[in-house]
């Protein structure tokens, strides 16, 4: 009984770890983005920096209207948003926030990642579907192609950190890269577990649809993608699922690339895991929001191409390299 | 394993058959045939949680990856390519029911006699990770099914583009 | 093994119960006053023109065609992943036999053209080397 307690109480702090997430993370991105273009971003609300913008804006969001349109195919309309915050809240069930802060460690965590991830895309499909809009649809089509041709080269430079550590489990990979920095797996078998890290990396941007890869939602072409006709709460789960995936993408890499909650040096061991953990996965969110305001954004079939002639080849020979290496070096 | 999870065990069992068998139906009877696929979604999920009661962790997982993530958008896009999905005339003119149901209860009946025939044994209850031994089984004692299953995935991905590309216009 | 996979299905239905919850919360306080302009599909302030229910490009299929098939290799390697170095250099060979064999395929793919987003008729594959990027040819 007591074990089920434990998990109920974890589910709790996860569920509100996320919303505190998303809350700061949207008032963050907007800050930064008004400071890399020179202005100020939100100001007003809360006094210092406009640090309350976002309550106030879920409050807005809360009490706005739903509004389901006419033509649309309502009871796929309702259930889209479910679908898309099952795929995501289930990726935090197998995350590592500790040493002993996890939800479940699975011996096959890594795998089970990577499928709960793939039900997003049908949650997309099924939103702009029934939407009965041209905008909804084109951007969900589009993000569907992309969100399934980016997966593949996740799946196999995901496979790196698994060949390196010999399994699946999550806290098992994260222990393979204790004792410090140069046991994390961005410098292991130089410079095949680099390859994999930026391929991993560069593949999640666009498995989040984020610029420059945020071609499904180009609001000057397709004004909101799959969640144009939704509003109030509702178009807030989409945008909440948005954000929450910005950080599952950035924990996994943390946790499979650089060491998760293990501390960079030894001496600094008394440092709580947790705060390791979610120090690195800030920066690989920093990096990705950081991204959205630098780059353009590419066209449909560069960002094809980019997958299927460089992402996927380059993935698998280094796959081939880096288990051939495990074998021979190690 | 205390009672009152696995009295939790047990419900949640019946609530995961009963999403697969409703959804199921959906699918079957459902006007629409892009309720249909979406159907599916619920279906294929239901069947990979009986696989996790069945302690097939991995091929639980894999059912989710290739079935909802790959199959079901496949059987989406497919059906975005077909002219007037909307148009539900098309799926509801069905001329054959009264042959058809004959047949569904026949192939029901035989399969619940089959069912009702076989003695199952309950296997031992392996609490030891399967993917492990899925690995090596691949790699030993199934090789050469292993190797046949990438020239059948070459010949499938060769076939089913070739297929397509005849399909495709030049400026659709 | 179920008891590992238990806090996961907890997860799966709090995701789905949170949903609800918040809906539910936000249906009480949000008002609903629906008419028909706002009921209306959107499409950029004009009356929308016929069904967004069309017929799409076949280019998406033929993708996920594609993805499906390395989709269930990637499954493969998963537990090869894990395994191989206790079974030493032959497990390697075999998974490496498997990888080329599948390689092999996207080299066809691609050699055939069917990587390409954008599919010229084959005349003009040879004439010009840019991709003219008109309007009919971004459509979807």
């Amino acid at each position: 009984m007591l074990d089920v307690i434990l998990t109920i109480a974890y589910l709790v702090g996860v569920i509100s770890f996320l919303f505190l997430f998303v809350l700061f993370a949207v008032w963050f991105e907007r800050k930064l983005s008004g400071w890399m273009q020179d202005r100020l971003g939100p100001m007003e609300t809360g006094g210092f920096q406009g640090w309350l913008q976002t309550i106030a804006d879920a409050i807005k969001l809360l009490l706005k209207e739903d509004i389901i349109p006419e033509q649309a195919d309502k009871p796929l309309f309702r259930l889209a948003p479910y679908i898309i915050f099952i795929g995501t809240l289930g990726a935090f069930a197998v995350i590592p926030f500790g040493a002993h802060l996890i939800g479940s460690d699975l011996n096959i965590g890594l795998y089970y990642i990577i499928a709960i991830s793939s039900i997003i895309a049908i949650g997309i499909l099924m939103a702009g579907w029934s939407s009965n809009n041209k905008w909804s649809l084109y951007g969900a089509m589009r993000s569907a192609a992309q969100i399934i041709s980016y997966e593949i080269p996740i799946g196999l430079s995901l496979l790196v950190p698994a060949v390196m550590a010999g399994s699946l489990s999550m806290q098992t990979l994260v222990a393979a890269q204790g004792g410090g920095f140069w046991n994390w797996n961005f410098l292991q078998a130089p410079p095949f577990g680099l390859i994999a890290f930026i391929i991993y990396f560069w593949a999640s941007v666009a498995e989040v649809n984020r610029t420059p890869f945020d071609i499904p939602e180009g609001e000057s072409e397709l004004v909101a993608g799959y969640a144009t006709e939704y509003s109030g709460m509702r178009y807030a789960m989409f945008f909440m699922s948005e954000y929450a995936n910005l950080f599952v993408v950035s924990a996994i890499g943390a946790t499979l690339f650089l060491g998760g909650w293990s501390s960079p040096l030894p001496f600094l061991t008394f440092i709580p895991g947790p705060i390791w953990f979610l120090g690195k996965s800030m920066v690989l969110v920093f990096i990705q929001m950081w991204l959205r305001w630098t780059l353009p954004r590419l066209r449909v079939d560069q960002l094809m191409g980019v997958c299927w002639k460089v992402f996927l080849p380059f993935s698998f020979l280094n796959l081939i390299v880096v288990s051939f290496w495990m074998l021979w070096v190690k | 394993m205390n009672v009152a999870s696995s009295l939790f065990a047990q419900i949640l069992f019946v609530v995961f058959a009963l999403l697969t068998v409703v959804s199921a139906a959906v699918v079957v009877f459902s006007p629409r045939i892009i309720h249909s696929a979406f159907g599916l979604l619920f279906t294929f999920c239901g069947v990979a949680a009986l696989y996790v009661f069945l302690y097939a962790d991995f091929l639980a997982v894999t059912q989710l990856l290739i079935y909802v993530g790959g199959i079901l958008i496949l059987i989406i896009f497919g059906l975005l390519l077909t002219q007037r999905v909307m148009d539900s005339k098309y799926f509801e003119q069905s001329h054959q029911r009264i042959a058809a149901g004959v047949l569904g209860v026949v192939l029901a009946g035989v399969l619940f006699g089959v069912v009702l025939a076989t003695p199952w044994t309950q296997a031992p209850r392996p609490d030891t990770p399967t993917t492990e031994i899925i690995g090596v089984s691949l790699l030993t004692q199934y090789l050469i099914p292993f190797e046949m299953a990438s020239m059948l995935l070459l010949v499938a991905l060769i076939g089913a583009v070739w297929l397509a590309r005849t399909k495709r216009g030049h400026h659709e | 093994m179920f008891g590992s996979f238990f806090p996961v299905i907890l997860f799966l239905l709090a995701a789905g119960g949170l949903v609800l919850v918040i809906l539910f919360f936000s249906s009480l306080i949000a008002p609903h006053r629906p008419n028909p302009a706002k009921n209306s599909t959107y499409e950029c302030g004009e009356v929308a023109e016929g069904s967004s229910w069309i017929r799409f490009n076949s280019r998406f299929y033929i993708i996920a065609l594609i993805f499906i098939i390395f989709d269930v290799e990637v499954v493969f390697l998963y537990p090869w992943a894990i395994v191989y170095r206790h079974l030493g250099f032959w497990a390697w060979l075999e998974m490496a036999i498997f990888l080329v064999i599948l390689l092999t395929g996207l080299a066809y793919v691609w050699a055939k053209g069917d990587l390409e987003w954008i599919r010229l008729p084959e005349k003009e594959t040879e004439s010009s080397a840019e991709t003219p990027l008109t309007p009919d040819n971004l459509r979807n």
